[in-house]
């Protein structure tokens, strides 16, 4: 009944109350859930290292060199992509197209890094996802991050896109920066990733 | 002229003179919280049918011993499929479901926080069931074409492996609740992101009724839950189809592993499906009592502990393994401990009871009856979680008898109690109180003749799982018991039915608050429009209809 509702809304006078913002809160939930669901595969992967009865393991066939460089890459573009957001709060849309552009060159560059290791992986070391315990881990650990940085790149491809067509001003500034949440989020993934692939499971730290 | 003003507009509409495909098509668009909402109850009452049926053929084999009713390949798929589609299909959308109506309108919100999220959620569930049904049309497995799923619901492996599973049955089953699960996740969301940011004016969090409480617990424990769950479930999928090794010990792989994986997500889950019930009795008690809920801050406090203890619980399904003393002695104190605010809830809404005006309509049976069943199935856990005790009677139907008490005795009759308490709300017509008071003490009956005398047939040594029995085993009479019971249980089941049914059409008018309760939801009219509240509704105390039909006394100032 309308009058019920009335009488409610008269019932007692209250001050804007604060409450989160729906997409921050969205997009904080994705990213925990999403860090139980890698914190799974690194657990699998931690498990498993040093158990394979045969084949290839990190030991033997990672090499940490290159993977040093695709990472500072990775980490570096959650740098460029705080300063496109920070461009596109104050409108100024070359610079953040910049940035933007930056941080998709450097997170193109990391998915080159993995497509290599991969390519030398299979074809140097015949490594494949059913050759042993660590081609199984490891596959599915580097290459779920992958597909999520792949996933990032194409969202923030489509707001490079939506700038160079005059769609994405300064209002949207939120909507972009919880993009870049996300993108911070694949970040720090790879840093668990690293530490548990690169490091625990290449040997040097054990 | 007097009897169109009370009834409400909704229910001449939705009777009235549109096409048939008109209305299905403006079902299947629909981005509205409720109109969602009505569809995930509605298609886990379909589940909760079909689960009952296979559970009712699986009675009928062990009706006798030695029987050959139904072989023993198609009892492995019968327990396989009943488990799953109570859990997935039945118990996770109904109480989403409930949570999706009831959460908007319970703090004032005009819809959930993210609409088409919400709708897309319902699609992949329900597809997701459908896909799993689908094996039994379209899966190949060991024996043969149309087999369904057979590795029991927590699946283990190595019994999942290509090895000894064959075909693809257990492929549907990875995919049908893969699916499902992406639909449950997204709800999850929602519910969490719709509690924190969408309460009306003056819903602080410690105003807001408790089922709101419960179900912010329940989204954040999907979040943790079903993320560990769909990981295990990718690498199994790696397991089968491209050759990975992660639970094939053959190659040294871990079969234990997948429990761990398993029942990490597995524990939340039963907490997942028996807050919501938590809360639904906890706004249901009240109201019938005339009492305003005990110690509402201690609720609170005993939800978000059970949260955080949940997700430590796990292990506790498997102390038959060989874990070895160290996490055995872990997971059973861990599991003592979350006894403790469980407990708490019990004696709150016993003390929410005690010294009130008590009215035994059918939501209220319902409730007590959780109550009474939740704390056998809650004792018994307790016994379950003492490891010797535990080696005893691991893997017997002691503990079919256990889960059932606390998932059936518990959800399913708060579930029922839910649906009698709302469905004048969702509805705007009263479920018919003797058919359904009938249907309550033929479910109560039957609920405790078919699932009692479990106990006692599992600590004679009666394995779950098992398709028979031998006879001259001391096992016939409590078998015979267990599978009378469930006539009287279907006798309910198709009272309740019929009453959601018929009453749809010949049920008195409801009015907007039927129940002389105390939560927004009975503000508005019923059913709700579309945008829940003419104007958004402004709160002063957590029972704002007593304080509008109250000025003189209003909650506010006990708080």
């Amino acid at each position: 009944m309308a009058a019920t509702s009335d009488s409610l809304a008269a019932a007692a006078p209250h001050a804007e109350e604060w409450r989160p913002a729906r997409g921050r809160t969205g997009m904080a939930c994705l990213i925990g859930m999403e860090c139980f669901f890698f914190g799974t595969f690194i657990v699998a992967f931690l498990f498993y290292v040093g158990k394979d009865t045969t084949g290839p393991t990190g030991k033997t066939c990672l090499s940490i060199g290159p993977v040093v460089v695709w990472s500072i890459c990775l980490i570096s573009s959650s740098f460029t992509v705080v300063a496109a957001v920070k461009a596109l709060a104050k409108a100024r849309k070359a610079a953040f197209e910049f940035w933007l552009g930056l941080t998709l060159l450097l997170g193109g560059a990391f998915i080159y890094g993995t497509v290599m290791e991969w390519r030398g992986l299979m074809l140097e070391h015949e490594l494949f996802i059913s050759t042993n315990l660590f081609g199984s881990t490891y596959y599915s650990l580097v290459g779920f991050h992958a597909f999520h940085v792949v996933l990032g790149l194409t969202v923030l491809g489509l707001l490079w896109t939506l700038s160079k067509f005059g769609h994405l001003g300064p209002e949207d500034t939120e909507r972009v920066e919880l993009v870049s949440w996300y993108w911070h989020f694949v970040d720090v993934v790879w840093i668990f990733v690293f530490t548990s692939v690169y490091l625990i499971g290449t040997g040097i730290l054990s | 002229m007097s009897t169109l003003t009370t009834r409400p507009a909704e229910v001449g509409a939705a009777v009235g003179g549109e096409p048939l495909a008109t209305r299905l098509h403006r079902w299947a668009v629909t981005v509205d919280h409720k109109r969602l909402g009505i569809m995930y109850v509605l298609s886990g009452l379909v589940f909760f049918l079909v689960g009952g049926i296979e559970a009712s053929i699986m009675r009928a084999q062990l009706a006798r011993p030695a029987n050959d009713l139904v072989s023993p390949e198609v009892f492995n798929q019968l327990f396989t499929m009943h488990g799953t589609t109570m859990v997935f299909l039945v118990g996770m959308p109904i109480l989403l479901g409930m949570g999706n109506y009831l959460v908007p309108l319970m703090i004032g919100a005009r819809d959930m926080a993210f609409p088409r999220l919400n709708a897309f959620g319902f699609w992949l569930f329900l597809f997701g069931g459908l896909l799993l049904y689908f094996s039994y049309i379209g899966a190949q497995g060991l024996y043969g074409t149309a087999v369904a799923p057979d590795v029991g619901w927590f699946a283990y492996a190595p019994l999942t492996d290509r090895t000894f599973s064959r075909g693809n049955s257990t492929d549907y089953w990875i995919l049908g609740i893969m699916v499902s699960g992406f639909g449950s996740i997204a709800t999850g969301l929602n519910l969490v992101v719709t509690i924190l940011s969408m309460r009306c004016r003056g819903m602080t969090l410690m105003r807001m009724p408790l089922l709101a409480w419960m179900m912010l617990i329940v989204g954040l424990l999907v979040l943790a839950a079903l993320g560990p769950l769909t990981a295990a479930q990718v690498m199994l999928l790696f397991d089968r189809n491209l050759g990975a090794h992660f639970f094939d010990p053959q190659e040294g792989g871990s079969a234990v592993l997948w429990q761990h994986f398993f029942w990490f997500f597995g524990h939340p889950e039963v907490y997942i499906l028996v807050l919501p019930a938590f809360g639904f009795v906890s706004e249901i008690i009240p109201t019938f009592s005339r009492k305003v809920i005990f110690g509402y801050p201690l609720m609170v406090a005993a939800t978000v502990a059970i949260g955080f203890i949940s997700l430590s619980v796990w292990a506790h399904h498997m102390f038959a393994v060989g874990m070895g003393p160290a996490l055995n002695a872990f997971f059973s104190a861990m599991t003592f401990m979350i006894a403790v605010p469980t407990g708490i809830k019990i004696f709150n809404w016993i003390g929410t009871m005690w010294g009130g005006r008590i009215r035994f309509a059918s939501p209220m049976l319902f409730a007590t009856g959780f109550v009474a069943m939740f704390v056998i199935g809650g004792l018994t856990g307790i016994m379950l979680a003492m490891v010797p005790f535990d080696w005893q009677v691991s893997d017997s139907y002691f503990v079919v008898g256990h889960f059932h008490y606390v998932l059936f005795g518990g959800t399913v009759f708060a579930i029922f109690g839910a649906l009698h308490y709302w469905y004048p709300k969702a509805v705007g017509r009263m479920l018919d109180e003797t058919v359904a008071k009938w249907s309550f003490w033929l479910l109560f009956a039957g609920f405790n003749l078919t699932f009692f005398p479990m106990h006692i047939s599992g600590m004679l040594g009666m394995p779950r799982r098992i398709y028979t029995f031998q006879p001259d085993r001391g096992l016939e009479l409590w078998n015979v018991l267990s599978s009378s019971g469930v006539v009287l249980q279907a006798a309910g089941v198709i009272l309740i039915v019929w009453n959601l049914l018929r009453s749809a059409r010949k049920g008195a008018v409801a009015g907007n608050d039927p129940w002389d309760a105390w939560t927004l939801e009975w503000a508005t009219t019923s059913p709700p429009p579309e945008h829940n509240f003419d104007v958004a509704p402004t709160v002063g105390s957590r029972r704002p209809l007593w304080d509008l039909k109250h000025p003189e006394d209003p909650d506010g100032r006990y708080e």
